[in-house]
């Protein structure tokens, strides 16, 4: 396998991983955001138990996703930050009010009020970022990048504001949410707490499926090519199948009780949604124009680069273990 | 696509004033994240010093400690997480093409960087929250690696920005870097007394910064065991190494000296190319006349410490070009700036280590701790001093004799738009976290 594509690779599984555990904290901000009921303060809290100590270990593989990406393909970060400069802003805002107002709610008074201001800044910022960075997805992924600049609004607005990349975004955050509901069944031994939790997953599930079908819908308007591929190549039937069976177990597992097999079913599902997307997207990095190969750096960085994850894969996934272990083991059971 | 990284854009051409303001929110977001990044590479070393005196004394003043500088640390480490986060996304934000052209060969030190952050993150998560779930010696061992991977992450940071100062390890061809070799770019010759210099002076400020406060509260209150747990350990932190900095800053020059003789004479506002150059302290450069007046000059020092030979050439401003020059003002004022705060905290290190080892006991008279209350800003003066001679004397480059900060800047317009907005933010997040920290970390506990 060309090394090129080993390290494009790579990116998918750590934007993978970014999106079932970093994807999962944004999510648990929705549900903070969207908290009510009797025992809303509960959720609330448990929310903030379950994020605080991973987190900030979560939030790295975006920036190991960046950095392979500026490594590897310079082109095609050059290109990206250029024409979504507005949306990249826009969620570096939000990754940044969303951080440091989690961290300055466990840390300012315990006074409510205090508390209930940096609760709604972290929920909110929670909220958008990943309409943000599903947008950016969206948006390199339809066939309208500029590859003749023309004017400013066509250069680094439309860009990204149009249907399509905005329902990529809601889409986005429908998958976060429902990646956080699920995880918080089982986090928490209160039945009514995770009831609560399991009738959210079950509201998400729907939304997902919703929003999907928006999603390629508007996909025939502004990303024609990455819907053809999408419906017509040989995996295209295995893919969907598989998607659709592990949507059904999510929400056979949330509705009968069986939170560990719901848990299971939901990573698998949003994982295939993100490799059928990186699938669709293949050879190119940004659609129409920035292929993996041709945005790709010289052979030498690009070996080096591989040995750097390597070696940093069999360094990091340990500690990681270890964290889990640590901090989510005794609760699962 | 290869053809489009030296072509204007259809747009317009560049406009100046965008690139000022890309530059500011550059400068701007740099001396923001630098604050945290030097706490967040220091402060897990005070915690851990902590909880190992805690561990070997069993005094409950230390276990106290290791704890509020655990909140300190969460609390600033989470700030330098995202707003590095932030710089990261910038450099192609405002610097497309910049990173498009360095990012094949200066990308390896940043994706290592990448692993030491990942480390840290996750053993300062079993720090945090772990106090009652690891066994003692694995929670230390916890702080010990986050200590060392801070330690790291700045480290390979810095051989990014050593590399943009001497660039190695690539040839320009047709305006394309070809024979790439990231290893040669991460031994640059800068790269080695960057990190020395940048690392030591990470310890020293964070050392002085924490240890002036509590100086502060101990002048109210000297037998508050407390703080003087807490004055002590930060003390022997940030005054071993405010002596061992100037070395460190002789190494630095000398590199500079060779490699970037601009930078150095815009540093020391030296005109003339002369042999037995003179060492010119203070003064203020005037750039029309090309003189430094109303200085104090000392014979042969700067031949001296340039070559370490008081014959030594050394090369001044007149010599080069002066769309070559970097803002000399700016340049000249931040060294001066730097050296002063350097040799006010050796100064005043010498002075405590010389009381310690006379008396055998903390050095605690009124005059010493008012000298480390006034002294308590003066590191992290000097640090962004020091960024500010080390990115504006690399001007107009943005790697140095290889490509212009003006030919990468985004053809993106209204960059006062983030500029402003992200200039608001940073100001509303120190106000915060400094009003925290007052709470959570330096009051006395009860």
């Amino acid at each position: 396998m060309p090394i090129e594509i080993l390290l494009a690779i790579i990116m998918l599984i750590a934007l993978n991983f970014y999106v079932l555990l970093g994807g999962a904290d944004y999510g648990g901000g929705v549900w903070d955001l969207l908290s009510w009921g009797p025992r809303a303060s509960k959720q609330r809290a448990l929310i903030a138990e379950a994020i605080g100590p991973i987190w900030e270990a979560n939030h790295v593989w975006l920036i190991l996703v960046i950095v392979i990406l500026f490594t590897g393909f310079p082109l095609a970060f050059a290109e990206i930050s250029t024409y979504l400069h507005i949306p990249l802003t826009l969620m570096l805002v939000g990754i940044v009010l969303r951080g440091s107002a989690f961290t300055f709610r466990s840390y300012d008074s315990r006074d409510d009020a205090v508390q209930r201001r940096w609760g709604r800044t972290f929920a909110i910022a929670s909220t958008i970022t990943p309409i943000l960075i599903g947008i950016i997805v969206g948006a390199i992924s339809s066939d309208r990048f500029p590859v003749i600049r023309s004017n400013f609004f066509k250069d680094f607005v439309l860009t990204w504001l149009k249907p399509f990349p905005i329902f990529v975004g809601f889409f986005a955050l429908s998958l976060f949410a429902f990646l956080a509901s699920v995880y918080l069944t089982v986090e928490t031994s209160d039945e009514e707490l995770r009831n609560d939790f399991r009738l959210r997953g079950l509201a998400s599930a729907l939304l997902v499926f919703v929003l999907a079908c928006f999603v390629f819908l508007l996909a025939g308007e502004d990303a024609p090519h990455i819907r053809h591929v999408l419906v017509s190549s040989v995996w295209t039937i295995p893919l969907h199948l598989s998607t659709g069976l592990c949507a059904i177990g999510a929400i056979v597992g949330l509705w009968k009780r069986q939170y560990s097999l719901a848990r299971l079913c939901t990573i698998l599902q949003v994982s295939l949604i993100l490799w059928g997307w990186g699938l669709a997207q293949y050879p190119f990095l940004v659609r129409p124009a920035i292929t993996i190969y041709a945005a790709a750096a010289p052979e030498k960085t690009l070996d080096l680069l591989l040995g750097a994850l390597i070696a940093g894969a069999i360094l990091l996934f340990p500690c990681f273990y270890y964290l889990l272990k640590v901090f989510k083991e005794r609760k699962a059971t | 696509m290869a053809s489009e990284g030296c072509v204007e854009d259809a747009t317009g051409a560049l406009n100046m004033e965008d690139l000022i303001f890309a530059r500011m929110q550059m400068g701007v977001s740099l001396v923001f994240h630098i604050v945290f990044a030097c706490i967040g590479v220091a402060m897990p070393l005070l915690m851990v010093i902590a909880e190992w005196r805690w561990l070997k004394t069993g005094d409950d003043v230390y276990l106290t400690l290791a704890k509020r500088w655990a909140k300190g640390t969460a609390i600033l480490f989470a700030v330098g997480a995202v707003s590095g986060t932030v710089i990261s996304f910038e450099l192609g934000l405002l610097w497309p093409k910049f990173m498009q052209f360095a990012g094949s060969i200066i990308g390896l030190p940043f994706a290592l960087e990448g692993f030491a952050f990942f480390t840290e993150a996750i053993f300062l998560g079993i720090y945090l929250y772990g106090w009652q779930k690891v066994s003692k010696v694995q929670h230390l061992l916890a702080g010990v690696i986050v200590a060392l991977s801070g330690a790291a992450s700045a480290t390979f940071v810095v051989i990014a920005n050593a590399w943009m100062n001497t660039p190695t390890g690539f040839r320009v061809e047709n305006g394309q870097p070809v024979d790439v070799d990231p290893v040669a770019a991460m031994l640059n010759p800068a790269a080695l007394p960057q990190i020395l210099h940048m690392d030591i002076a990470a310890y020293a400020a964070t050392g002085f910064l924490v240890a002036g406060i509590h100086a502060f509260m101990l002048l109210k209150n000297k037998s508050n065991k407390f703080h003087r747990a807490a004055f002590a350990i930060a003390l022997s932190v940030g005054a071993s190494m405010a002596i061992i900095e100037p070395f460190s800053g002789d190494c630095l020059a000398k590199m500079v000296a060779q490699w970037q003789p601009v930078k150095l004479a815009a540093m020391e506002a030296h005109f003339q190319t002369e042999s037995c150059a003179p060492l010119q302290i203070g003064g203020l450069p005037d750039t029309e006349a090309r003189v430094n007046r109303y200085a104090i000059s000392i014979p042969c020092l700067l031949s001296v410490l340039a070559f370490s030979d008081p014959n030594a050439t050394v090369k001044g401003l007149n010599d080069f070009a002066k769309d070559l020059w970097p803002n000399i003002f700016l340049v000249r004022m931040a060294f001066q700036t730097m050296l002063a705060c350097g040799m006010a905290m050796m100064l005043i290190a010498l002075w405590g280590l010389f009381t310690y080892v006379r008396q055998r006991q903390l050095p605690d008279s009124d005059l010493f701790l008012k000298a480390m209350t006034l002294c308590a800003p003066l590191g992290f003066l000097a640090v962004e001093s020091g960024w500010m001679i080390t990115e504006v004397g690399r001007q107009p480059w943005v790697i140095h004799g290889v490509l212009k900060t003006a030919d990468v800047v985004t053809p993106m317009p209204g960059l006062f738009v983030p500029f402003i907005f992200f200039s608001l933010l940073y100001v509303f997040l120190f106000v915060i976290v400094v009003w925290l920290i007052r709470r959570q970390v330096i009051e006395s506990p009860t």
